[in-house]
Parts: C-alpha cells; sequence; structure tokens
C-alpha cells in the first residue's frame, strides 16, 4: 500500500501545477484582457441583453452587496417552492414525496449558501427536477456568487483611491461561464464514460444472481457531480456522494473529482498575485494554506493507513489500512487524501464515511474546516484569508510600532473591529451551537437518543462536527447523525445563513472602505506582505484564533477518544 | 433593492435554461455514446440481466465468494455506510462476531482475516474485495463445489483488476464478474 503514496503525491502535485496556469486565467478574464475563452463573449453578451444588465456598469461596495444578497434572496424562494412541491413536479420517476417544511428550509439554505449539508438522501428525498433545477443550478450559482465577492476584493486591494469596484454581474457570469460550466463539462464527461449514469429513467429492478431482488437508483448524476466537485459545493446525487460506485466509479475519478475540490481554490489564491500583478503575493497566501493544508493531511494519511488499533487487537489483517466506511477500489490513502481535501476547502463531499475515520483524522478533517481558510471555499476561502490577513498586519503593526498598513492603506479601528467579529464569529457558532446541543442531549437523553450513533466522546464529537460543517459551510458530516430532526434542521439552517453571508459582507466591506482611502506608495518603512516572514505571522494568527479557540471542544471529542482506543 | 430585483429575476431565468437545461444535454447527448449509454453499466448472465458492473451486491451463500459487509444489506436504492466510529464498543463486537463467523465457515484460513470482509464500506455497495479478500475464500469454495483449490485460486488470480500504472490505487476483484466466471467454471 506504501506505493500507494506515490500516487497520492502526483495527485496533489497535478493539482498544483494546474492551479498555477488557472490562477493566471482567472486573473485574466476578472481584469477583462484577452484571452482564449473570449470565444464565450457573445454568449455572455446574449445573457446580459436578456437580463437587461449592463455588465459595465461600475458598483460601490454597497452596491455589489445589495444586487448579490438580493439574487441570493430569489434564489431561496425558488428552491423552498421547487422542494416543497417537487412530488407533483415532473422527471420523478421513482415517485419520491415533497419535502417537509424544515428539511426543505435546511435543504434550501445549505445549498444557497454553498455548503450542501444534506439531511435527505439523494436516491429517497429528492427528484430529478429537484437534483438539476433546484440543487444543481444553485451549485453554479453559489460558486459564481462567491467567486464574484472575492474578485471585488481583489479589485479593491488595487493601487490608488477609488470607490468603484466593477460590475457584481461581470463576475458572477464570467466566473459561472469562463470558468464552471467548462470545467464542470470536462469532468462530467470524463465521468460518463468511467460509468457514471446521465440519465432521466428511474430506478431499475432486477434478481442478483444469488436470486436476492434489489433494485439500482439511477439518474442525471454525471452533470451535477462535475459542479459538485469544482464549485466547492459538495451535495452529492447519491447518498453517499462520492463513496457510491456509481457517483465515483474508478480510482481515476476519485483521482480527476479529488483534484475538481482542490483546484479553484489553489488557483483563486494565485489569481490574487496576478490579478494585483504581484506574484509573489500570490505565492505568500498560497504558501501559507498549503502549509496549512498538509499539517493536517500528512497525519491523516498515515492514520488511516495504519487501521484501527481495537481491531488489530482482534487479530485483523489491516495492511490495508482502516477500511471501516472505506471502498475497495479507492483504498485507505486516497479516502484520506480526499478527506482533507474536502474538509479545507468547504467542499463537503465524501468519499468514505467520516463517521469511521480514525479520531484524530476526524479532528484534522473538524481543524479543516474550523481554520476554513486553507484554500476554503472557491472565492470565500480567499476572504476568510483575507480577515486573518487584516488581523495579522493589525499585530505585525503594533509590534514593530507604527499604523499598520495595508498595500498602501491604512487599516483603522472600524476595518479591525468588523475584521475580529468576522474571526471571532465562526467559533462562536460552533462552539455556542455545540454547547447548546449538548445541553440539550445530556438533559435528556432518553428523548434525543435517536441523534447519536455512537455513545460516548464519539457522539459529543458528531455534534460538534454538524456545527463546525454548518459554520464552515462545508456540508460533510459524522452521517451517524440522525439529523433530519425539527431542531437540528432548524438551528443548522440558522448557523449557515450567518456563516455564508456575514463572512461575505464584512471583507467584501473592509475592501471597500480601504480602496476609498488615501494611497501611500510603498518605501522602506513600509510592511512587506509577500514575504515568508508574514506569511509565517498569518499561519500563526489562523492558528492562534481559529484553532486554540476549539482546543477544549476537541479534547472532549476526537482526543479523548484517541486516548481510549488503545494507541 | 428594487432596482436589483428585476435584472436578479431575468438573470435567474436566462442561467436556468444554460445551467440546467443547456449543459445537462450536452452531458446527456455524449453520454449516449458511452458504455452503458448513460444508464449505468448492466451485467447479463444466460440473457437476463443480473445486475450493474459497478454496483456490489449480496452474496452471501457459503458457495460464491461474499462481498462486504453492507449497512443497507446491499439495496441499490439507499445507499450508506455504517457510521459506527472506530471506538464504539457495540461495533467492535459486531466486528469480533464477524471475525468468528468468518473463521467458523472458513476453518482452513491461515493467518489473520482480511480487514474488508468484516468491516462494512463507506457506500454499503462496495462490489469489490482485495485479492486477499477472495484469496481467503478459496479453501471454502473449492470445498463446496468439489473443484481443486488450484483451479479456484487459478480463477482469482485472473480476475485481479491491477491499479492504473503500479501506484495509481489498490489491486481490486469485482465479486460479481468473479462469481459469475465462477458460475461457469463450476457448469463446464
Amino acid at each position: 500500500m506504501t506505493i500507494e503514496l506515490i500516487g497520492i503525491l502526483l495527485i496533489m502535485g497535478a493539482t498544483m501545477l494546474l492551479a498555477v496556469p488557472l490562477g493566471r486565467y482567472l486573473a485574466t478574464i476578472y481584469r477583462g484582457d484577452t484571452s482564449w475563452s473570449d470565444f464565450l463573449a457573445p454568449l455572455e453578451r446574449l445573457l446580459f441583453r436578456l437580463a437587461g444588465i449592463d455588465p459595465t456598469r461600475e458598483m460601490r461596495w454597497q452596491q455589489h452587496l445589495l444586487a448579490l444578497l438580493t439574487i441570493n434572496l430569489l434564489w431561496f424562494f425558488w428552491a423552498m417552492l421547487v422542494l416543497t412541491t417537487q412530488g407533483s413536479l415532473p422527471l420523478n420517476p421513482d415517485h419520491n414525496p415533497s419535502m417537509p417544511a424544515d428539511q426543505a428550509f435546511n435543504t434550501a439554505i445549505s445549498f444557497l449558501v454553498n455548503c450542501n449539508l444534506q439531511h435527505y438522501s439523494g436516491e429517497s428525498g429528492v427528484t430529478y427536477f429537484s437534483q438539476v433545477f433546484c440543487l444543481m443550478f444553485l451549485q453554479f450559482v453559489t460558486a459564481g456568487t462567491g467567486m464574484a465577492a472575492c474578485v471585488v476584493v481583489f479589485n479593491a486591494l488595487r493601487e490608488g483611491t477609488t470607490e468603484k469596484l466593477g460590475n457584481f454581474y461581470n463576475y458572477f457570469v464570467k466566473s459561472i461561464t469562463r470558468v464552471l460550466l467548462p470545467l464542470s463539462l470536462a469532468l462530467a464527461l470524463v465521468l460518463v464514460f468511467q460509468g457514471t449514469p446521465m440519465t432521466w429513467e428511474g430506478k431499475m429492478s432486477l434478481v442478483t444472481v444469488q436470486g436476492d431482488t434489489t433494485a439500482v437508483s439511477r439518474g442525471p448524476a454525471a452533470a451535477l457531480i462535475g459542479i459538485k466537485q469544482l464549485g466547492t459545493n459538495g451535495g452529492g446525487f447519491f447518498g453517499v456522494n462520492s463513496a457510491h460506485p456509481l457517483e465515483n466509479p474508478t480510482y481515476l475519478t476519485n483521482a480527476l473529482e479529488n483534484m475538481g475540490i482542490l483546484l479553484i481554490p489553489m488557483a483563486m489564491a494565485l489569481a490574487l498575485g496576478y490579478y494585483l500583478r504581484r506574484p509573489r503575493l500570490g505565492w505568500m497566501v498560497f504558501g501559507v494554506m498549503t502549509a496549512g493544508y498538509l499539517l493536517l493531511q500528512l497525519p491523516t494519511l498515515y492514520l488511516e493507513m495504519h487501521g484501527n488499533p481495537a481491531l488489530t487487537a482482534m487479530g485483523i489483517d489491516q495492511r490495508l489500512g482502516a477500511l471501516e466506511g472505506k471502498e475497495m477500489r479507492l483504498g485507505a490513502p486516497a479516502s484520506a487524501l480526499w478527506a482533507i481535501s474536502t474538509t479545507v476547502t468547504s467542499n463537503g463531499s465524501v468519499n468514505a464515511m467520516h463517521d469511521s475515520l480514525m479520531p484524530l483524522s476526524g479532528m484534522n478533517t473538524l481543524l479543516g474546516m474550523m481554520t476554513n481558510s486553507f484554500y476554503g471555499g472557491v472565492g470565500v476561502g480567499f476572504l476568510n484569508f483575507f480577515v486573518f490577513i487584516i488581523v495579522a498586519v493589525f499585530i505585525s503593526g503594533l509590534l514593530v510600532g507604527r499604523t499598520p498598513e495595508l498595500l498602501g492603506k491604512k487599516v483603522e479601528a472600524r476595518e479591525m473591529k468588523i475584521a475580529v467579529i468576522i474571526a471571532l464569529l465562526h467559533p462562536l457558532l460552533i462552539l455556542a451551537g455545540t454547547a447548546l446541543t449538548a445541553y440539550l442531549y445530556a438533559r435528556n437523553p432518553a428523548d434525543y437518543a435517536g441523534w447519536l450513533a455512537n455513545p460516548g466522546y464519539h457522539g459529543f464529537s458528531e455534534m460538534l462536527y454538524e456545527f463546525t460543517s454548518s459554520a464552515a459551510n462545508n456540508g460533510s458530516g459524522f452521517e451517524g447523525l440522525g439529523d433530519n430532526t425539527p431542531w437540528w434542521n432548524i438551528s443548522t439552517g440558522v448557523v449557515l445563513l450567518l456563516a455564508r453571508y456575514l463572512p461575505i459582507i464584512g471583507p467584501v466591506a473592509i475592501a471597500g472602505l480601504l480602496a476609498a482611502k488615501k494611497y501611500t506608495p510603498e518605501s522602506a518603512g513600509t510592511l512587506r506582505l509577500d514575504t515568508a516572514t508574514f506569511g509565517l505571522m498569518v499561519f500563526f494568527v489562523i492558528w492562534i484564533i481559529a484553532a486554540l479557540a476549539f482546543f477544549p471542544a476537541l479534547a472532549l471529542g476526537p482526543l479523548a477518544e484517541h486516548v481510549s482506543i488503545g494507541y | 433593492m428594487k432596482t436589483h430585483l428585476l435584472p436578479a429575476f431575468r438573470l435567474t431565468l436566462v442561467l436556468l435554461i444554460v445551467c440546467c437545461v443547456l449543459y445537462p444535454a450536452v452531458v446527456w447527448a455524449v453520454a449516449q455514446a458511452a458504455p452503458g449509454h448513460g444508464q449505468g453499466v448492466q451485467v447479463s448472465h444466460k440473457g437476463r440481466v443480473v445486475g450493474f458492473a459497478n454496483v456490489g451486491q449480496k452474496f452471501d451463500r457459503p458457495e460464491y465468494f461474499n462481498s462486504r459487509p453492507s449497512a443497507v444489506d446491499y439495496h441499490a436504492d439507499g445507499s450508506g455506510g455504517s457510521n459506527k466510529g472506530p471506538s464504539n464498543p457495540e461495533y467492535l463486537s459486531t466486528v469480533r462476531t464477524r471475525v468468528s463467523e468468518f473463521l467458523r465457515q472458513n476453518p482452513t484460513q491461515q493467518g489473520s482475516v482480511p480487514a474488508e470482509l468484516v468491516t462494512a464500506s463507506g457506500s454499503g455497495l462496495d462490489p469489490h474485495l482485495s485479492p486477499a479478500g477472495a484469496y481467503a475464500q478459496v479453501g471454502r469454495i473449492a470445498r463446496l463445489r468439489n473443484l481443486p483449490e488450484a483451479r479456484v485460486r487459478a480463477l482469482v488470480a485472473a480476475h485481479i483488476h491491477e491499479p492504473l500504472v503500479v501506484f495509481f490505487g489498490p489491486a481490486t476483484v469485482n465479486v460479481l464478474e468473479l462469481n459469475l466466471a465462477l458460475d461457469s467454471l463450476a457448469n463446464r
């Protein structure tokens, strides 16, 4: 199995190599420079004409946010409408019912905020119409929303003083037509040739070789899987997501889907540098993100390949690693690679059951979501990182005793207040949510017995994971949790909303405020951001704010379980 | 907000057409040229469809190579893993039972039991075993089917799918494929 590690390293390396040209390409199209993809310009012009939008109209940061929030609100109503009536809509060959209101609320919000937490199972909980016209639609547009918001921040960091930050619809539509659609199409086409279904036929009943009757679910899966991987959405077509042998049929599809998870988030970090024509800055961001990612990835690979010590004690051959909740065609190393890829990026698709990961692997997936800025979601990953940059600039400024400056703009009290509120919002939502739920459970364990699939420390981890995943807009789960209840649907729904929009509004506001300030060209006394020293500073700020806040909770869950399991 | 509402509404409509009609239509059209025509690759035996190549099915009769334990009993219209944590005592006792059951059925098994035979897969529909997982069942099958062990062993060896370019993934055996070959072998 050790030889598989070479394959894993090659997959990681190939993704990074592809991210460099993609980062350049992103910068080119967002700057509006000429690019090979300009053949799509007539299509975009047609879209804008039909929508009655002038894509050249410059917007201030407030207008950007207003445009973003308005269109998002509209999508929420569309999603609620489809999900609560899907039973009577067309494209429902399996006759699946409409969703009850609380489940529809949770699902609509969770796809609206690019989280894709799923309190339903794809085979029985939604119809093909919902999968395509509601869920897949939201996977495209919410990824586009995140990328557009990120470009507004890029734009605001340019030299000079301005209030005009480009056009929201322009960034948004280009993200879809020039990036998400072509890449999703490429991935979807590989998938259909590897055996993933793309059909409107319902499930097929058959009698197996040894005579059992079963039915095999199918559907228009390939198209959805393409965008689900690339848009850091993660909401799978089938219940078990990419662990399902039709959703992820071979090791090749697994490698490509895994690359799809990381590609755009990596490229977005590099795009910052190319966009501002400060490539070193992009590399600083990318370097910090990669260091954080590897710090979580490498131990997880080791732990999953090492197997469960409690099973080794029974004399079970675990030469292939820990296999509970894993698929044989993928194996333990590729499952460990995916587990961290999907949690550092807020993707949330899974190819193995996270509930059955080794305790410390589970902790690493949690930490990926708790930091939520090592690559992060498409667009929003950099927005989270940007908040930490602001905090690091401020602390560095205080350390050397001069006014903190970010790329020639003074960072003052107002920006700092926003940054700190956003940075602390994440731990607040996770810890308060988990604490409240743990209290409810502890007070009345008989009533809520259906919540937890595992007793003890691991049960606590299940609750912690659900809130972490919601607040990080990740969408993966310790799926043993009985989460389709009004409490879970509504509480995580609220967390999802706050954790999506505030971390977009905050950084865009900071960037907008900075953009309008007086620009002082860099001098010898300026704090240089594109250095390893500053990178290290950001790295520690992230760990101190985002990780240490969670240490007590992690000690009660995965750490305690690790110690109890017999390592 | 009013000024943004109408453009947002119209943009949503046109994007629904691009992302939810045109894009899936292209994928669907290309899928017609793919194996299985985008409906999943079906496997037929003696003129009837007995399963899908990629979807695992239940084999728990002792005269067949058994597939892995499944949390959903191989019901392929509702996938699922066990979601048991690694320290769960109830889970550990389930695994212990599976180990002793395997040893009872395969008394000739030497050494430890391959992990996949006593752990549930992620999807509950895992179509594969590792080569070791298949070899571990050879003795039992040869005995029950009155076949020489060497022949059954050779059959397994012939059905190992080696990884793509050595290091991309583990070697696997497709249980459905192997069992169909086993049936034809026994019929001859």
